[in-house]
């Protein structure tokens, strides 16, 4: 192919973007977003590989991605729990992240 | 017959947590104590019939994979499910006094406990690459609530960030099997070496993103910064629980992919790379348990120096490597989970765990302290002890393969064991108290300080039984090395 694929460079720039952030970013809410939007650059890799597969889609990547999707929420979820929780009780502390 | 006990090894702990979860208020108490009983004797069951038979597989429902789920119990997974048996029996029985059993709060941790060894157990039998992503993601959200039961004021920023880096590495390791897919069109572990082999630079990012995913949720150094919180601020049974079986499963798939899938791609300069990790998690966790003032962070930071060894078996990848790293993977699990048991006593009788103000507790608390001191012997890989065989395979691999300077990172490793673990005793033995010393607690009963003691007295068992426990094991898997 000539030119690339525009989904291919989606997924590629939400994995940078993802992986840049859980890098960079101190904040718990905006490192819990970050590792988000990496996971949906998996996701979307994994739809590309779907449709790239030989015969057309392949329906077991897209399986994959909506386990991964239950997933992604159930750990989001409790991530913010433990957020909420970790910033009510860093109000009176340092605030900032150890290391 | 035989053919269904991986799915009871997988579905009575799970299934007996979600009953407990169920439950909720209407606690009964009899339950943990019968689902523990009989996951300890599926497990058992299970190792019986690989050790008699051969392997078993499995297919979930009668479906064939792709679609289907298979559960594939060999050498290397049921010598794990048995750990985990003991391991988890033992720290089962501990906290049977520690949690209880009768009240919605117990009810949290039997619900979390019976998930998690269920989901291990799920691990450990995957035979495709998206299960053990499914079972990595279920290890760790059962594991992380259990950090929380210490009392969210105190773990709560460790388990935030215990979760960060989990899901962060499972992802990765998600990246790499959306790519092996696309290269191989199967997820089968027996199936995608070869495509992975002949994929080219895709074949080699799927593998480097596999493997830096595993080695976030390894605890691996340089990621290991979500550890020592984690582990050393949990209750004793989850700590003993998380640093002897739950990372201990991520370094087993780092095992089995390597012998398996990525064994074509294993070249000799990564194999040099993933050693010199594991000889760096060796000597900066060592050095760091040996500066901690906390007698649980001491034992969080031996983690991860323990776990370096095993990643010790990448640059040899020879049959007693093999052996040397999956046997201080046993090892460590039984005198890790003793010492974590032995330091949670502690913690209960003065209320603190300053590894300085532990005089004079050799009368009160001399069970514990006996069940550290001997799981020390292991740690430290002093004979006779399962640490000792693990070692001296390791060692004999090195100076087989030629590659000395391993050696050098075996031997210094011991002594640094020895220096942390010497400290403590020192402490708690040699030092008369000025005066007695002031507790909080009471001293912790037998039936808290008789499983650490047990599994200790088994670390220097496995110095007895290698070659049962070998055998079971199998030789390198072909087309390594």
């Amino acid at each position: 192919m000539t030119l690339p694929d525009p989904f291919a460079l989606a997924a590629a720039a939400l994995l940078a973007l993802g992986f840049y952030g859980f890098v960079v970013q101190r904040h718990p809410l905006r490192r819990l977003l970050a590792i988000n939007v990496f996971g949906n650059g998996v996701f979307m890799t994994l739809i590309l590989v779907a449709r790239w597969m030989p015969g057309g889609p392949d329906p077991i990547p897209h399986a994959m991605v909506l386990t991964g999707i239950v997933i992604a929420v159930s750990a989001t979820a409790m991530g913010l729990a433990l957020v909420r929780r970790d910033l009510r009780q860093g109000d009176g502390k340092d605030g900032g992240d150890r290391d | 017959m035989t053919e269904w006990v991986p799915v009871l090894v997988v579905f009575v702990p799970f299934l007996a947590g979600v009953v407990q979860f169920m439950a909720g208020r209407r606690v009964i108490a009899w339950w943990p104590v019968l689902a523990s009983v009989a996951t300890v004797a599926v497990s058992l069951w299970l190792t019986f019939a690989v050790a008699a038979g051969g392997g078993i597989e499995h297919f979930m429902g009668g479906w064939q994979p792709p679609l289907g789920i298979a559960l594939r119990a060999d050498g290397l997974a049921t010598v794990m499910i048995l750990l985990t048996a003991v391991v988890g029996g033992l720290v089962s029985v501990y906290a049977l006094e520690a949690h209880g059993t009768g009240d919605p709060r117990a009810s949290h941790f039997w619900a979390l406990w019976l998930m998690l060894w269920g989901s291990l157990n799920a691990l450990f039998l995957s035979a495709d690459l998206f299960n053990i992503y499914v079972t990595l993601e279920l290890v760790t959200l059962a594991a992380i609530p259990l950090v929380l039961l210490a009392g969210p004021e105190k773990t709560v920023t460790a388990a935030l960030r215990y979760l960060q880096f989990a899901l962060f590495g499972s992802l990765l390791y998600l990246a790499g099997v959306a790519l092996t897919y696309g290269l191989a069109g199967s997820l089968d572990l027996a199936l995608v070496g070869p495509a992975l082999t002949d994929g080219g630079i895709t074949g080699a990012v799927a593998a480097t993103c596999m493997v830096v995913g595993l080695l976030v949720k390894a605890a691996v150094f340089p990621f290991h910064v979500w550890l020592p919180a984690a582990h050393g601020g949990a209750p004793a049974a989850v700590s003993a629980i998380l640093s002897a079986l739950v990372v201990k499963a991520a370094v087993y798939l780092l095992l089995r992919l390597w012998t398996g899938p990525l064994a074509g791609l294993a070249d000799g300069l990564v194999a040099q790379l993933m050693g010199a990790l594991g000889a760096a998690a060796i000597l900066y966790g060592s050095i760091q348990a040996f500066r901690q003032e906390r007698l649980k962070l001491v034992v969080a930071y031996s983690t991860v120096a323990q776990l370096g060894y095993m990643l010790l078996f990448f640059p040899m990848a020879v049959a007693q490597a093999w052996e040397g790293a999956v046997y201080h993977g046993l090892s460590h699990g039984v005198a890790k989970a003793a010492l974590f048991l032995a330091a949670g006593n502690v913690l209960v009788y003065l209320g603190h765990d300053r590894v300085r103000d532990l005089k004079g507790l050799d009368r009160s608390l001399s069970v514990s302290l006996l069940a550290f001191g001997i799981a020390g012997v292991s740690i430290m890989g002093l004979p006779p002890s399962g640490g000792f065989i693990a070692k001296w395979l390791l060692l004999r691999a090195s100076l087989e393969t030629g590659q000395w300077w391993w050696a050098v990172v075996l031997i210094s490793g011991g002594l640094l064991a020895a220096a942390y673990i010497f400290r403590v005793l020192r402490y708690a033995f040699l030092q008369a108290p000025d005066r007695p010393p002031a507790t909080t607690g009471p001293i912790p009963p037998p039936i808290m300080a008789l499983p650490a003691t047990l599994l200790a007295l088994l670390a220097i068992a496995l110095g007895f039984t290698a070659a049962p426990l070998l055998a079971l094991l199998g030789g390198l898997p072909e087309g390594t090395g």
